[in-house]
């Protein structure tokens, strides 16, 4: 039983059923990362899914561009407490990506630009449960938020969304992350609340 | 991670925004400079609101210190710096986040930039250095809007040997900083005694803005981007 606090009301921004427990919803889109926002220029960039024997799957921008494109309309959630409405996105299915990749993989590393990782269940990839997004709000990604393209799986906290995302390493099973190494739970489902290990 | 009790002892007006909270918390496992905790309210009919906020002191034992920014239309902080009475209990948990956090064992000289309250988890920093037995190099440069924003003015004034500080003021500067009035630019971060070639772990925190283009230009000065960590608050 929670500890009620004397006075306390609270501004209710976000308890709508849309917004998962301990969230408030925000209208701006507030940047979080590691370090530095690294630069990455579109003629350089390359995307790659290696499978567990080894093969890799590579992408040019132009490559990837010319993968049929999807709209999703998604709410996200950050670790941090914001949930975002109806957030629009354009991007490749995974589904697409994945499709023709031979592979048994159970879970996937996701590699950034900048060195940062995440884990996730190959399934959570799956089902048309994920993409990788290149336009924001019709915008072009900036880079604060992971431009060119960064991963966007929006049914878990907003870190697994990788941004200045490099290359997918599928994986014959779990392995820890960044943030996962350094304190946060180890799949991150907003409606469970999984923050934290052992939440 | 457990919610605990935690019980206000304390509270101490740094500006006038900005209160430290003290609070002894039952079973705290201790925790690094830099760490933040998750506070939660909670309402009668059950409604919760939960925040985060920088621990401003080095662990002790468990006694706790957050130095909270009342933001005007916020949901926690005005309660914190507000409603709530010494004597009175929360609920927190933490210690969060293990990447933005000093390690006194790390011999590297130590170069912080912090943006408004941005200088409360490298405040924590900088009073675990002086709580070591290492003489580790710091530097501090704060950015503030005007010498009344300033936390922990006091403090900044008699910090120990091997820690300079460096100000600038965005909005209003005393007399004696009156030609640098405006954003923190390059120059501020350069010195002839932090040159990248020293390798200083640098710690960022601030709003979006302040960090994202501090962040930018310690990389163009030639810091390498592996060594600059960052934490960002507020909206874009």
């Amino acid at each position: 039983m929670a500890l009620v606090s004397r006075g306390f009301h609270g501004k209710r921004r976000g308890n709508d059923g849309r917004t998962p427990p301990g969230q408030y919803l925000v209208d701006d889109f507030p940047v979080l990362s590691l370090g530095p926002t690294p630069r990455v220029d579109t003629d350089r960039w390359q995307f790659t899914i290696s499978t567990e024997m080894g093969s890799k799957h590579q992408w040019s921008w132009q490559q990837m561009r010319a993968l049929p494109e999807e709209k999703p309309t998604v709410d996200i959630h950050c670790v941090t407490k914001w949930s975002k409405l109806d957030t629009r996105w354009r991007g490749i299915s995974l589904d697409t990506l994945l499709a023709g990749i031979e592979t048994q993989a159970t879970h996937v590393m996701a590699h950034s630009h900048d060195g940062y990782t995440t884990n996730l269940p190959l399934s959570d990839l799956r089902g048309g449960k994920a993409w990788l997004a290149y336009t924001f709000d019709g915008k072009p990604l900036s880079p604060e938020h992971g431009g060119p393209a960064r991963l966007l799986v929006p049914h878990l906290y907003f870190w697994k969304s990788a941004k200045w995302i490099e290359k997918l390493t599928l994986l014959m099973r779990d392995e820890p992350g960044f943030w996962e190494r350094n304190g946060y739970h180890d799949y991150g489902d907003p409606w469970q609340e999984q923050r934290y290990q052992g939440d | 991670m457990e919610w605990l009790v935690a019980t206000l002892v304390e509270k101490i007006l740094e500006t006038h925004t900005a209160c430290t909270l003290i609070y002894d918390v039952e079973g705290w496992p201790g925790h690094q400079p830099g760490q933040h905790v998750d506070v939660r309210l909670t309402a009668e009919d059950g409604y919760s609101a939960q925040r985060s906020y920088s621990l401003a002191q080095p662990g002790a034992g468990d006694r706790i210190a957050l130095t909270v920014q009342t933001v005007a239309d916020g949901e926690v902080s005005p309660y914190l710096t507000s409603t709530l009475e010494v004597g009175e209990q929360i609920e927190l948990r933490g210690p969060i986040g293990g990447w933005f956090v000093w390690n006194e064992a790390r011999p590297s000289p130590v170069l912080l930039v912090a943006g408004g309250s941005g200088i409360v988890p490298l405040m924590a920093m900088t009073r675990a250095r002086s709580l070591s037995a290492r003489k580790t190099p710091f530097r501090l440069i704060y950015s503030a809007r005007s010498s009344d924003d300033l936390i922990y003015a006091r403090e900044l004034r008699s910090l120990p040997e091997g820690v300079e500080v460096d100000y600038r003021f965005t909005r209003e500067a005393p007399p004696e900083y009156d030609d640098r009035v405006g954003r923190l630019t390059a120059q501020d971060l350069a010195s002839e005694k932090w040159q990248p070639d020293s390798s200083p772990d640098c710690f960022v925190c601030g709003p979006t803005g302040f960090v994202e283009s501090t962040a930018d230009m310690l990389v163009e000065l030639g810091h390498a981007p592996y060594r600059i960590r960052t934490e960002r608050f507020g909206p874009t």
